[in-house]
């Protein structure tokens, strides 16, 4: 192997690593600046986080709409994970049949809101009959009635700077979504599921259901949602308790 | 390209291997058809007397080894194309497509005969169409049942789960692929073994079949 040979190929491979550094610092700006990058990308497993999310926004830039399935094809059994909150307000609530609740929306919204359960179940309401799929493996088919999030959204009037929609549960399993998946037209606060109401397993009173995303972001028991610019100051700003654990903010696989 | 990328996808492969079966142990059943749970008929209860919890950095490593596996082997693929790799290295020549020729590489196999240092260079039709098989049949339906089992690529792309028959029939052709994947693996390596271990890992290092000084 002759020294000039070596020198060359040093020379070129210094190149292509200078090339894909700046490749890679320009593509990261775009990134930023197209919100395509989750408030879980630190770490090395931020890289691959970063890279499904990123190319999955790009690929449903059309918002297209999670599989639906026929009344026929209703799974009979429909498991669920963990047990509804031992919270005392959420126990009261549940023996009332929630008559005193209120979902509270709030956050970078013109006009804040609080709804009963009669004012949700007022508005338009949307079904659909789609897959549930756990992140351990298992799934079941169910149909859900609720209001579109879009149309609550609408509703209080989402400020331009915004970018996430909080979710608050009566326990600590709260989430977020982008205002992309938030204001896919699937994407429901759920009262009904089967034809019947939902049950507190099931998330009661009222629960999110984000069909395009793995179960654990269709939140249950829902208190609160908090319309915001920045995950940053919200738990340990990582966008969900999900990354906390080990998880995925992003869920869509 | 062709050894960048084989190591590359070798420490993938084992990170794929290692995370998938931290995922598959949090439900090890499988079944067929679009839904599956505890309560439902499954295809195959996996003998583990345990259920493995908390499966989040399985995914995690699961989708980074992921990823960089499939643009690693995506790099591999297009120079095998540019270089003739493929053409020269892997299609079984004219004369292999028989029965005959197949036939005597398996008996030549079953002799256990080492191949020798006057062996000839090249792959005989065995390694071939084991080979091509690999790159070009399980390697792409691994990653296409993997992204069936994607509620948000499904809602783009619903002919690929409909193809698979469903998400937990993707969840399950998927395991059975990863299950060829190893046989692959483990048979790859006792042959490495076999014709030499010392001598096919430094020619995979270095690309220096002979091990000589020539370099090139």
């Amino acid at each position: 192997m002759s020294g000039g040979l070596s020198r060359r190929k040093l020379l070129k491979t210094g190149l292509a690593v200078a090339a894909g550094a700046c490749g890679l610092g320009v593509a990261a700006r775009i990134a930023g600046r197209y919100g395509l990058i989750p408030p879980d990308s630190g770490g090395i497993y931020g890289v691959g986080e970063t890279l499904t999310y990123a190319t999955q926004r790009l690929l449903l830039a059309r918002h297209p709409l999670a599989r639906e399935f026929s009344s026929g094809e209703i799974s009979t059994v429909c498991p669920i994970n963990g047990e509804p909150p031992e919270d005392d307000l959420y126990r009261q609530g549940l023996a009332q049949g929630f008559a005193d609740w209120r979902l509270t929306v709030d956050g970078l919204v013109d006009r804040p809101a609080s709804l009963s359960l009669s004012d949700l179940k007022s508005y338009p309401s949307s079904s659909q009959i789609t897959n549930q799929v756990c992140e351990e493996g298992w799934s079941f088919i169910a149909e859900w009635t609720g209001v579109p999030l879009s149309y609550v959204l609408d509703l209080v009037g989402v400020q331009a700077r915004a970018r996430y929609v909080a979710f608050f549960p009566f326990d600590e399993s709260w989430d977020s979504l982008d205002l992309v998946e938030a204001r896919h037209p699937q994407t429901l606060l759920a009262y009904r599921m089967n034809g019947q109401e939902l049950e507190a397993a099931h998330g009661a009173p009222l629960r999110v259901r984000v069909p395009r995303q793995l179960g654990y972001k269709s939140v249950k028991y829902l208190s609160r949602i908090m319309v915001t610019d920045t995950l940053k100051d919200i738990g340990k700003g990582l966008g969900s308790i999900s990354p906390e654990i080990g998880y995925s903010w992003y869920a869509g696989i | 390209m062709v050894r960048a990328t084989h190591w590359i996808v070798t420490l993938t492969f084992f990170g794929l291997l290692v995370s998938g079966i931290a995922i598959l142990l949090a439900h090890p059943r499988l079944y067929w058809g679009e839904t599956g749970a505890f309560g439902t008929p499954s295809l195959l209860d996996l003998p583990i007397p345990f259920v493995l919890g908390n499966s989040g950095w399985g995914r995690s490593l699961h989708f980074l080894s992921a990823w960089v596996c499939v643009l690693s082997g995506m790099v591999y693929v297009l120079s095998g194309f540019l270089t003739q790799h493929f053409r020269r290295d892997l299609m079984p020549e004219k004369a292999e497509w028989s029965w005959g020729r197949v036939a005597l590489a398996i008996r030549a196999h079953l002799r256990s005969s080492r191949p020798g240092e006057e062996e000839l260079p090249g792959y005989n039709v065995l390694q071939r169409l084991a080979y091509l098989a690999v790159v070009f049949v399980l390697f792409p339906l691994i990653v296409l049942s993997g992204l069936a089992m994607s509620p948000a690529i499904t809602s783009a792309v619903p002919a690929l789960v409909n193809g698979f028959g469903g998400q937990q029939s993707a969840r399950t052709v998927h395991f059975f692929l990863a299950s060829f994947l190893v046989l692959f693996v483990v048979v790859h390596v006792v042959m490495v073994g076999r014709a030499g271990f010392t001598r096919r890992m430094r020619a995979m290092i270095t690309g220096d079949p002979a091990g000589g000084k020539a370099g090139r």
